[in-house]
């Protein structure tokens, strides 16, 4: 097993890292992009601004992210709170 | 044809009494052929009733059969079959009898075509699984099964008494559409058993027997569980309450509130439980829609759901068997020594999260586009703003911090082969089932409307939809921002029952019994009192003047004084 820990993985290498988030960075870019050249069936007024989805996707994440960290505060007990 | 068919629960049934009774590979043959011989007998069925007699008076259809039905009854014997194919290393025979029985409930609940069998089957749903949780025999998974049998339970007495009502009231006992427009009692009947299903599919602040019980059963268990109770209520909600308003609003919460609890949840299968609630959500908008788009979607969903959500806590059974631990801040790094589970598990989480050519993508979008279509604006827009939280915390967070994030650590090996096995039959059926819609999912769908999920639109924006939402993980992650994962217990609504009532009902308990304790002590001090007053142990004599003389002449004694009172009325 020794041998096994020595070896070194995938994104064990900062660099391989760094590849992968350029190539998800440029696939972000591009799906913006298309938003400009497909035209989208419109359902809802709001579908009409421009990269609504991606807005609506990274806003969303961010506001999830930001008020459960906030909710850790009011909600947060010890492991074993229940079982004492 | 006909003379072939056997009840469909049945065959279940019967590979639940071999587990019983056999083992060895004679046994594991007979648990994996059990659900495909059931899966074969329904193929043979038309719909109709199969079975029907008259019980006090009442017409009991116990096996219907109708495209509804058969959808479910399909799904169940496929996800059983995976579930056995993941449990068949377990030597423990109570875990296999329990989920195959579990399994044959589950399949009795749906083809059900009366109310009391319906209530039969959903007690059995209930005693079946709760062995599933036991046989992880710790303390807390005990604790955390008496709790579910007792929630259970209790839908089954509401589902027990709305029936009731509803027997005297309409005179039938038929599973129909029910609703909860009614007067007098039996709205009371409807509301009952619109709880009781309610119950079963985790509505808000029912629902915290779900994500306390799941995450605490056996790693194989776990699989059983998250198929069956909860997609036997929405199918109820589907047959017995479709298109009531009220169920929009209850699924859209169930859709949006569990998903800030799986950001902060430790527990990876408990955070796979939030992620169940918050799916079942999307089922109930569909039903409460109502539209035939939206019930093809709700039930559509349904049926992906159980082989993606059981392919995600598979995933994470398997890490579990291997290296014994579950937290999120105990594990990372595991795509080193578990590549093929890590793979497997990124399926898992692009179907949850309805990436194209995925299974999620050609249910969830039904169930949108309905809400869209029947003007339900804002509806339209938390059901998108919960489709981008699934991603984040089922299909970013599981896998990254089971399997990357930074090193735990831990070397272990892939699971056994069965589990994987069973792994990969899920992930190829969440493949075959987002890429070809029409020839499986689709083909079961009981209501006629006619949907393609593959436009260039649908895939454009859900593809922004999902890749912005990663952007937002990245963004947070390299910020800093991200809450790490802590060993923690999260405040929910089961705090009400597991702290807050105790710590009313356990003083007010403990002065009861010192009062009644003071009662009994005062009670038998008064009675020795009376016995000490009485007889005299030293002279071995009573005391009393009565006590003292024969009965006879306490006789002549009490003649004598009735006479005299007698004498002296007769004067008056």
């Amino acid at each position: 097993m020794a041998e096994d820990n020595e070896e070194k993985y995938f994104f064990d290498d900062p660099k391989n890292i760094k590849k992968v988030l350029k190539v998800f960075y440029f696939i972000c870019a591009l799906l913006v992009l298309a938003d400009f050249i497909v035209h989208r069936h419109i359902y809802h007024s709001w579908e009409n601004i421009p990269a609504f989805y991606a807005i609506y996707g990274f806003v969303g994440c961010v506001l999830l992210v930001v008020i459960a960290k906030e909710m850790r505060k009011v909600l947060m007990r010890k492991e074993d709170y229940y079982d004492e | 044809m006909n003379s072939l068919v056997m009840i469909p629960f049945v065959p279940l049934l019967l590979g639940a009494l071999a587990a019983i009774f056999l083992r060895g590979w004679l046994r594991n043959s007979l648990m994996l052929i059990a659900p495909i011989i059931g899966a074969l007998n329904l193929m043979g069925m038309e719909p109709g009733v199969l079975w029907s007699l008259e019980f006090m008076g009442y017409a009991l259809e116990p096996v219907r059969i109708d495209k509804l039905s058969l959808m479910f009854g399909y799904l169940f014997h496929l996800a059983s079959f995976i579930a056995i194919v993941y449990a068949l290393h377990v030597k423990d025979t109570v875990q296999h009898v329990a989920g195959l029985a579990y399994a044959a409930s589950a399949v009795g609940a749906v083809f059900a075509g009366d109310l009391l069998t319906l209530f039969v089957f959903w007690e059995l749903l209930a005693l079946t699984s709760v062995f599933l949780i036991w046989a992880r025999r710790t303390d807390r998974a005990y604790a955390s099964g008496v709790r579910y049998l007792i929630i259970q339970i209790l839908s089954g007495v509401m589902l027990l008494a709305g029936l009731l009502i509803f027997a005297q009231v309409n005179n039938s006992l038929l599973f129909k559409s029910i609703g909860l427009e009614h007067q007098g009692t039996a709205k009371i009947g409807a509301w009952l058993i619109f709880l009781a299903f309610g119950i079963k599919a985790a509505f808000p602040f029912f629902h915290n027997w779900l994500t306390d019980s799941y995450p605490e059963a056996t790693p194989t268990g776990t699989i059983f569980l998250a198929s069956f109770t909860t997609k036997v209520a929405v199918y109820c909600l589907a047959r017995g309450f479709a298109g009531e308003e009220i169920l929009i609003w209850i699924g859209v919460t169930m859709a949006c509130f569990p998903i800030f609890f799986a950001v902060i949840e430790n527990d990876l299968r408990r955070v796979l439980a939030y992620s169940l609630i918050n799916q079942i959500g999307f089922m109930v908008v569909g039903i409460g829609i109502g539209s035939a788009i939206a019930l093809n979607g709700a039930v559509a969903h349904a049926f992906n759901d159980v082989i993606f959500k059981g392919l995600l806590m598979m995933t994470m059974g398997a890490v579990l068997h291997m290296t014994g631990k579950i937290n999120g801040s105990e594990l990372g790094g595991l795509y080193k020594s578990m590549p093929k589970t890590t793979i497997l598990c990124i399926v898992g989480a692009a179907s949850i999260s309805a990436f194209p050519l995925f299974s999620g993508f050609v249910s969830k979008s039904m169930i949108m586009a309905a809400a869209v279509e029947e003007g339900y604006n804002v509806v339209w827009l938390l059901l998108l703003f919960a489709a981008a939280g699934v991603f984040h915390h089922a299909g970013i967070k599981i896998p990254y911090f089971a399997f990357f994030a930074h090193d735990s650590g831990i070397r272990t090996t892939e699971p056994p082969r069965n589990m994987l096995i069973a792994m990969t039959i899920a992930a190829v059926a969440c493949v075959m089932l987002g890429t070809f819609p029409q020839q499986t999912v689709y083909a079961l769908l009981p209501w006629d409307a006619d949907y393609h999920p593959y436009d260039l639109t649908h895939i454009l924006t859900q593809l922004q939809l999902l890749f912005f939402s990663a952007l937002a993980f990245v963004w947070l992650n390299l910020r800093n921002m991200y809450p790490p994962e802590l060993p923690s217990t999260n405040l929910d609504a089961d705090w009400f029952y597991r702290k807050l009532a105790p710590s009313f009902i356990k003083p007010l308990a403990r002065n009861m019994y010192g009062v009644y304790d003071k009662l009994e002590l005062t009670a038998i001090a008064s009675v020795k009192l009376i016995i000490r007053n009485s007889y005299d142990p030293e002279e071995a004599k009573p005391r009393g003047f009565f006590a003292k003389l024969w009965p006879t002449e306490t006789m002549v004694a009490w003649v004598a004084i009735l006479l005299a009172g007698y004498l002296i009325l007769y004067y008056l």
